[in-house]
């Protein structure tokens, strides 16, 4: 049964035509919104390459109907900031090059953003917690917890 | 649908005034890869001309063309740093092109660590050629001396001052057309701008933006989705297909069938992955994989395609003999996926003349070349454009699902569908099931220690898959379809690094070289060196233990190759290594600390040493792996922030190969589908890395994108064995492994 799926993704309001309620909002946004931010890894919600905000919380967007998300605020990675304007957090990858083949950047930024929003000043400790569910296999991991800290004390400054 | 399902808005990107495909830094990529084409024409790619790697334009901008390819290793910026300095050109005007098939030279997979040292320093001599050539133009155009000309952001002045001439004017309407010479001058070290200085990467900016377009993000209009359904066995062969059973699924175009390959075709993503779940098939039994529990049993009975010896020195075995003390031991690396994290993906369009492939592959000319023979092609009929795909650490599924991409795309010719593109994406089962593997090695060590505790004898044996020339790896698009495998890519020469890098006066090392493997094998980072320098640091542990000396000592004393000690003492310096201090943890503690050394070198290349550091919970059997301290020297550093990101990469990767990772399978197939049955190592258990590295300018640069891993498995190993007193042989080291072997000491 197509259905209409009303979505408001990084502050603009749309309607999609998805043809089964239970479709991914992970395609969704790939596929009708030309948002390549969010990866497919694994399609069972245990890589975190495909992490969106909703409503602020980090969720799996492979495993999230599109039905579901109808009506709350979609945050995607392009959604944080541009290669001219890039968000504090995406700033911070950039100053530590905390990148290898990136494949999984967008879910590590995407998970830092949910998290360094409820925790300002977090110790290593607590950001390799909150981290844990997102893979990387290039092992990018000993950059990525700079940038995430260089992240937190930016955003902490600004 | 609303609107196009998503295009890629492509006009808006081109950047007014670019005539030409160019700089990876300041374009769209997909738009880079769709209209490729220079305004020049077909691009020269023999290797022995400079024109093959370089064009200049008349905008002062220099394009690199280069085969290989940047698999998030950070030889895109390196690459370009290199001929910024080679032409006194700033890096901004440097633009790179790399893998397309229609583009490129043909310089090799990207493999093996030799971008930088071998393609690297074609194009750095094509460049130097180059100079040298314009210089000399330069010097007739003037009238001035060459040796009194000097080159400025690609403007040729008189040392003295006075007029000068650009390289674009130089060159005026004529191309460059050189061969390269191999005897043209290099600039020297100390002359360098760029080398040497850590420039940043110029495709990270749009990675963490998601600007940047991979492999899977590429969308062609009217592209079709598709799905592979895979055989439920390895051997499995397809008996019966029910087309009805997806019938019902809007948006599925057709199931397509060639033999046992079956492929879900469909207008959207969803659909086709929908197709894949509910598509009833039914297959022939196959249960021709060995019994797991018995891997390594299987191993050694063979049969084998060949015994031959990697490496002889003097008599071992009458060494052996003699030796005051004899020593053995067997170890054994588990077999291991690539893991990629994202599923092999490619798209391939047909448009009845020329086949088109995109794919993240390794090795976009071989790809061709497979392309080309599956489908009864010239190799000039196909092209293969590279773009990045998530991190493949060798020969993944890239090239398979390449294939697959051409071949549906072929076989729709003449049908309501052809022409269109198709985009085959595996699901991440398949790359987990389907993957060329790590094989399982097997390898079997003796010694003899002289009254003195110097080695006197060294023995090893290897069980392996063949090797070059002898097994490629089969394509899955030829095998379902029913094909015979035209395919030229084999498990590359796995058997190096056998031979022990020390002085020892009577060693031989042989290999037995297994008829197939227990699945398909494949290179992956650092393949077979890592195994065999992991047996070798890990017995050269047990012997330096057994000739009571300290593990950094006992190396040195048979360490003949200054470079190599110079690397070992820096990384036991750094680590705050003292001779004979703190052999063995304090045992009776919940957690046993430990500390293990590694060195070695890998082939007649780049040296490297490692000190680990770990923890071991003595009830859960847990190891964590807290610090390594790498020593490196790969002679010239050409980016030293690129490297240090390759080294710690290196690290995290191979302490979870080593702890970790192993394949499970049962009689039919891979069981280990998913990241709960596959685990990788994650945040919490990620050591800390520092680096030693001895940066050798005047030198020429080796690679360095897979040889740190080799010293990590030994230097881990050791370190467990310095916390527990127990030696254990088996890779990888979880939790049971302990547990039993701590059970089996106490
Ligand atoms: S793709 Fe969603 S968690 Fe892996
Ligand atoms: S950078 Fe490659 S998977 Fe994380």
């Amino acid at each position: 049964m197509a259905t209409d799926v009303a979505l408001t993704v990084n502050g603009s309001a749309r309607t999609v035509r998805v043809e089964d309620p239970q479709t991914p909002l992970l395609y969704v946004l790939r596929n009708q919104f030309a948002l390549n931010g969010p990866k497919y890894g694994c399609g069972l919600g245990q890589c975190g390459a495909c992490t969106v905000l909703v409503d602020g919380e980090a969720r799996r967007s492979c495993s999230l109907p599109a039905a579901q998300a109808a009506g709350r605020a979609i945050t995607t990675l392009e959604g944080l900031g541009t290669p001219e304007n890039p968000h504090p957090i995406q700033k911070a990858f950039i100053s530590e090059q905390a990148v290898q083949c990136g494949y999984c950047i967008n879910g590590m930024i995407m998970q830092s953003a949910a998290f360094l929003a409820k925790n300002k000043a977090p110790s290593e400790a607590e950001i390799r917690e909150a981290l844990k569910d997102n893979l990387c296999r290039c092992g990018t991991h000993v950059r990525i917890l700079a940038a995430v800290q260089r992240a937190a004390s930016d955003m902490g400054r600004g | 649908m609303d609107g196009t399902p998503g295009t890629l808005p492509r006009r808006g990107l081109l950047a007014a005034g670019a005539a030409l495909v160019v700089a990876f830094s300041l374009r769209n990529e997909a738009e880079a890869q769709e209209k490729p084409v220079p305004t020049s024409g077909p691009r020269p790619v023999p290797l022995g001309r400079a024109e093959s790697f370089l064009a200049f334009h008349r905008d002062g901008r220099v394009e690199v063309f280069t085969g290989k390819v940047d698999l998030g290793t950070g030889i895109r910026i390196a690459i370009m740093q290199m001929v910024a300095d080679e032409l006194d050109l700033p890096l901004s005007r440097v633009s790179l092109i790399e893998g397309d098939t229609d583009l490129t030279p043909d310089q090799g997979p990207t493999w093996g660590s030799l971008s930088i040292q071998v393609a690297g320093a074609a194009i750095r001599q094509a460049a130097a050629t180059a100079r040298h050539h314009l210089l000399a133009r330069a010097s007739a155009h003037l009238g001035v001396p060459a040796a009194n000309l000097i080159v400025l952001d690609g403007n040729v002045h008189p040392r003295v001052g006075g007029a000068s001439v650009s390289f674009a004017e130089l060159l005026g309407d004529a191309p460059l057309a050189l061969a390269v010479d191999r005897e043209a001058p290099r600039k020297r070290a100390a002359d360098y701008q760029v080398v040497g200085k850590s420039i940043p990467r110029p495709d990270v900016p749009g990675k963490v933006t998601g600007t940047h377009t991979y492999m899977q993000d590429l969308r062609l209009p009217g592209m079709i989705h598709a799905r592979i359904v895979f055989p439920p066995a390895v051997g499995a062969r397809l008996v019966s297909l029910d087309e009805g059973s997806v019938r019902g699924i809007p948006g599925v175009l057709r199931v397509l069938r060639r033999e046992s390959f079956i492929a879900i075709l469909a207008e959207d993503e969803w659909a086709a992955i929908r197709g894949h779940d509910t598509l009833r098939a039914e297959w022939t039994r196959w249960e021709g994989l060995p019994e797991q529990a018995k891997l390594y049993e299987t191993l050694r009975a063979g049969p084998f395609a060949k015994t031959d010896t990697a490496g002889a020195k003097g008599d071992a075995a009458a060494a052996l003999g003699t030796s005051a003390r004899r020593f053995e031991a067997t170890y054994d690396f588990a077999m291991q996926s690539h893991a990629s994290m994202g599923p092999s993906c490619a798209v391939a369009q047909w448009d009845g003349r020329r086949m088109t492939v995109w794919s993240a592959t390794q090795a976009t000319h071989w790809t061709r070349l497979e392309v080309a023979r599956m489908l009864g092609l010239e190799q000039p009929q196909v092209r293969v454009l590279y773009l990045d795909g998530a991190g493949c650490y060798g020969r993944n599924g890239h090239e398979d699902a390449a294939a697959q991409a051409a071949l549906i795309a072929h076989i729709l010719a003449g049908t309501e569908l052809a022409g269109r593109p198709i985009r085959v994406q595996w699901m991440r089962a398949d790359e987990h099931g389907w993957d060329p593997k790590g094989p399982p090695t097997l390898i079997a060590l003796k010694a003899g220690l002289d009254a003195s505790g110097n080695i006197a004898a060294w023995s090893s044996e290897y069980w392996i898959p063949q090797t070059t020339e002898l097994a490629p790896i089969e394509n899955l698009a030829l095998s379902f379809a029913g094909i015979a495998q035209k395919t030229v890519i084999n498990p590359g020469n796995i058997h190096n690094n056998a031979v022990p890098g020390y002085e020892i006066p009577n060693h031989l090392a042989t290999l037995h070289r297994l008829t197939e493997p227990p699945l398909r094998a494949s290179w992956i980072r650092s393949p077979g060196r890592m195994q065999n320098a992991y047996a070798i640091e890990a017995f050269m542990d047990e012997l330096a233990h057994a000739a009571g000396a300290d593990p950094v000592a006992y190396r040195l004393r048979h360490l003949k190759d200054e470079r190599g000690a110079a690397v070992l003492r820096a990384a036991a310096e750094k680590a705050g290594w003292r001779e004979g201090q703190a052999a063995q943890g304090p045992k009776d503690d919940a957690i046993l600390r430990g500390r293990g050394v590694a060195y070695a070198r890998y082939e007649a290349r780049t040296y490297i040493a490692c000190v680990a550091e770990v923890e071991v919970e003595r009830a859960s059997g847990k190891i964590r792996v807290t610090r390594c301290v790498v020593g490196h020297d790969c002679g010239q550093v050409i980016n030293p922030d690129g490297l240090a990101n390759q080294i710690e990469g290196q690290v995290v990767q191979t302490v979870s190969r080593t702890l970790i990772e192993e394949v499970t399978f049962d009689r039919s197939r891979v069981t280990s589908l998913d990241w709960a049955s596959y685990p990788i190592l994650t945040f919490p258990d990620v050591p800390k890395v520092e680096i030693a590295s001895i940066e050798r300018q005047d030198e020429p640069p080796w690679g360095a994108g897979e040889m740190a891993a080799v010293v990590i498995p030994p230097a881990v190993s050791n370190a467990v064995f310095d916390a527990t007193g127990v030696r254990m042989r088996s890779i990888p080291y979880t939790p049971e492994k302990v547990r039993a072997a701590l059970a089996g000491r106490a």
